[in-house]
């Protein structure tokens, strides 16, 4: 299929912007300005102001007196690139390649995209219609290749659609700026009076090359068509995506959902098909108004069920927002596993943590009150008390590491020790009371101390003394005295022992 | 005549029993408790099991002694490599003194949420999921209709369920089969020896349907529960439950 590329050229990208969010500011000159070297540089002017003789790299000073009454805001750094991003994610909408052309460009790959909107002429004219609805100032053109397509948007005669046998001529008469190339490319050409792509088109290659660099010869290839040129997507292609697209916007749940399930069984038709499951998957909703809506769900095992990630992604749609309504569906699996069959049937029997009924509920629980919230400890090789334990990464990772049962430890343990007031008869003898929560316990049996070091390693500070006790009352606690008995102490209670 | 017909009640119980949902017969993955003199208060003197056991606590010392208590109900039921589930509002078991109870902490999930609603819905969502050897949930209030919710969930999934009521205030009925107060009893040391003894606690079941109530003194040591010098209550004291 013969490749075609559109280019949309954003003239006035940063003024067009500041006019968009105020709106008052529209038809009076404007410039955005930037410090340099203690003087204010304008980096950006929108059409009045150009009208009246104002130019990108003027003083501010100088211009507020060819116009009194300019408007100048500052320049924010990096914001053309943040612009740009978010309209190419926008123009994902037209066709699935949609690329950033530094500085102030987007690249589409149209291939076989057309004659959705029937025709080269109304694709191209509905981007720049909807474009200029949001206010911003664009050229476009559509080409067989990138090249010709920017050349035609930046020095084309406002003729956007370029066809096999016209194009040549236009671009060849084009102004060598056009290439791409670098400013001094651009003079030193200029400078011996070639100042057409025809003028060089003509000329020996090696002659080029040597005068020029190969920058030059791969420019002309580019645009020509003899040299591939690779764009890179703003959104990488994700392999396993499906899209939708709605005759008539989507406002309801009830539509969502239809459009959920429809998305899935394709999707998860396909991953059965090459023995693939997922494990974390996007549904997004392209609304009218140019907001992108989107769900995500996880899951702890590679799953091709349709019906079980429907469940998963029920408990968020009403988080959708239609607004005016969605235009458009994606489903997109961003991580795929290969899925095991024979231990599918191996785990409906099973009852221990390979059960498939828990891995569901782990799904749903993860997916409506997050995954940190479930926790699965494995022992870990420390001494001190909170560090003793570990978060299991997934429910398949085993002990390294046995369980320790020779010391005792108490089943409730406060997540954060609390000071109490604690008397012992003698340094280093468990205390004989000590007064928690204003009541007075008096300590009838004990055991202790155990010394706990902390790893210096890791933190510093005083070590651990802990005794187990137990009040008149038979309740059974775990105090410790943080230093030495001579030395700044303080008694603390750690937790309760069943 | 009077043996005979004893007998018929007895049979006839039996036959309400199981029309009630009271199965003999556990399924293969799990091991039904056994709690020595506390068995005789259960119908048909067996442990209830894929139904909802509630614990009432009133301090951090009865939630340690109940979770203990809890531990070792999980210990017989896990102890064929099941998988358990303990919900609660913020991580307080340390994993690393299950053990103590036989029980293996890494088979234990823990899921914390501080939303009581949350917490509600996770209970319920777990009972639901067959396979699991028991499910602990640690709530403040429940409502009887919650409670109803509860046990028709375990009625379908046959998952045991183990209610902690943390400083609940309002006692209120539910559809739980039984309810225990668990609190911490001094530990008995033999002789003079230093140091603390065996877990040991004050085991109230308060409530049991279609069983009898009691008090019992239990130990718990060398992986099995212990009884010391039970407390047989008096008729009076007795209270209907249903």
């Amino acid at each position: 299929m013969q490749k075609r590329f559109v280019t949309i050229w954003f003239r006035y990208l940063k003024t067009d912007w500041l006019c968009r969010r105020h709106p008052e500011l529209l038809h009076l000159p404007l410039v955005l300005t930037a410090q340099d070297h203690g003087r204010m540089i304008i980096t950006a002017v929108n059409p009045p102001a150009q009208l009246q003789g104002i130019g990108v790299g003027m003083v501010l000073a100088d211009a507020r007196v060819i116009v009194p009454s300019l408007k100048y805001f500052y320049d924010i750094p990096g914001l053309p690139q943040k612009l740009l991003r978010s309209i190419a994610k926008w123009c994902m909408r037209f066709s699935p390649i949609a690329a950033i052309d530094e500085p102030d460009g987007i690249i589409i790959d149209a291939t076989g995209c057309t004659h959705l909107w029937s025709g080269e002429a109304s694709y191209v004219n509905s981007i720049v219609k909807r474009l200029k609805q949001f206010g911003y100032n664009v050229n476009s053109a559509i080409a067989d290749t990138a090249g010709k397509a920017w050349a035609i948007a930046h020095f084309g005669n406002r003729e956007t659609i370029i066809h096999n046998e016209g194009e040549l001529n236009t671009f060849i008469s084009l102004p060598v700026a056009a290439l791409r190339l670098e400013v001094e490319s651009i003079a030193r050409l200029n400078k011996l009076g070639l100042r057409q792509i025809q003028d060089i088109l003509s000329m020996p290659r090696s002659v080029l090359r040597r005068r020029f660099g190969n920058h030059l010869l791969m420019r002309l290839d580019q645009a020509m068509g003899r040299q591939e040129e690779v764009i890179q997507p703003v959104q990488p292609i994700e392999p396993y995506c499906e899209r939708l697209t709605c005759l008539e916007p989507i406002v309801t749940a009830t539509g969502i959902e239809i459009a959920l399930k429809k998305l899935l069984e394709v999707l998860c038709e396909r991953l059965k098909h090459e023995g693939k499951g997922i494990r974390k998957l996007s549904f997004k909703g392209y609304r009218v108004d140019g907001n992108i809506q989107a769900i995500d769900i996880g899951t702890n095992r590679a799953s091709s069920n349709a019906h079980h990630l429907f469940k998963l992604f029920e408990i968020k749609i009403s988080s959708i927002e239609p607004a005016l309504g969605i235009e458009l569906f994606t489903l997109e699996a961003f991580k795929v596993e290969d899925l095991d069959s024979t231990q599918e049937k191996f785990w409906d029997k099973a009852c221990g943590l390979a059960n498939p009924e828990l891995v569901k509920l782990l799904d749903r629980v993860s997916n409506k009150i997050g995954v940190d919230s479930i926790h699965r400890f494995l022992p870990a090789e420390h001494h001190w008390p909170e560090r003793s334990v570990k978060i299991a990464a997934s429910l398949n990772e085993n002990a390294t590491t046995q369980w320790r049962t020779d010391l005792q430890r108490p089943i409730y343990l406060l997540q954060n020790p609390e000071p109490i007031w604690a008397t012992a008869l003698i340094p280093d003898y468990p205390p004989m009371l000590f007064r928690y929560q204003n009541k007075l316990h008096k300590v009838k049996k004990a055991d202790g101390p155990e010394r706990i070091e902390r790893e210096w390693w890791i933190d510093e500070g005083q070590h651990r003394d802990y005794y187990a006790v137990e009040d008149e009352e038979g309740k059974r606690y775990w105090l410790f005295r943080s230093g030495h008995y001579s030395e700044n102490y303080q008694w603390f209670i750690h937790g309760y022992f069943a | 005549m009077l043996a005979q017909k004893a007998d018929i009640i007895l049979q006839l119980q039996k036959e309400i029993l199981q029309l009630q949902g009271f199965r003999n017969k556990a399924s293969d993955d799990f091991i039904r408790p056994v709690l020595g003199s506390i068995d005789s208060s259960f119908p048909n003197g067996i442990f209830p099991l894929a139904t909802i056991h509630e614990f009432l606590t009133q301090s951090s010392e009865d939630i340690a002694a109940t979770s203990g208590f809890v531990s070792c109900l999980l210990s017989s039921l896990m102890s064929k490599g099941g998988v358990s589930v303990w919900i609660g509002s913020s991580q307080e078991i340390f994993p690393v003194a299950l053990k103590f109870f036989n029980v293996e902490p890494d088979k234990i999930i823990f899921i914390n949420t501080k939303k009581q609603k949350e917490l509600l819905w996770l209970i319920e969502e777990t009972l639901k999921c067959e396979g699991l050897a028991a499910v602990v949930g640690e709530v403040k209030e429940i409502s009887f209709t919650a409670s109803r919710r509860l046990q028709l969930a375990v009625e379908q999934s046959r998952v045991t369920g183990f209610l902690i009521r943390n400083y609940s205030r309002n006692i209120n009925t539910n559809a739980c089969t039984a309810r225990w107060k668990i609190s911490p009893d001094p530990s008995i040391i033999t002789g003079d020896a230093p140091g603390i003894g065996f877990p040991a606690w004050n085991v109230e079941l308060l409530k049991i349907r279609n069983g009898k109530p009691g008090t019992w003194q239990m130990q718990w040591a060398n992986n099995k529960l212990h009884a010391n010098a039970p407390i047989i209550l008096s008729p009076a004291e007795q209270r209907k439950t249903g």
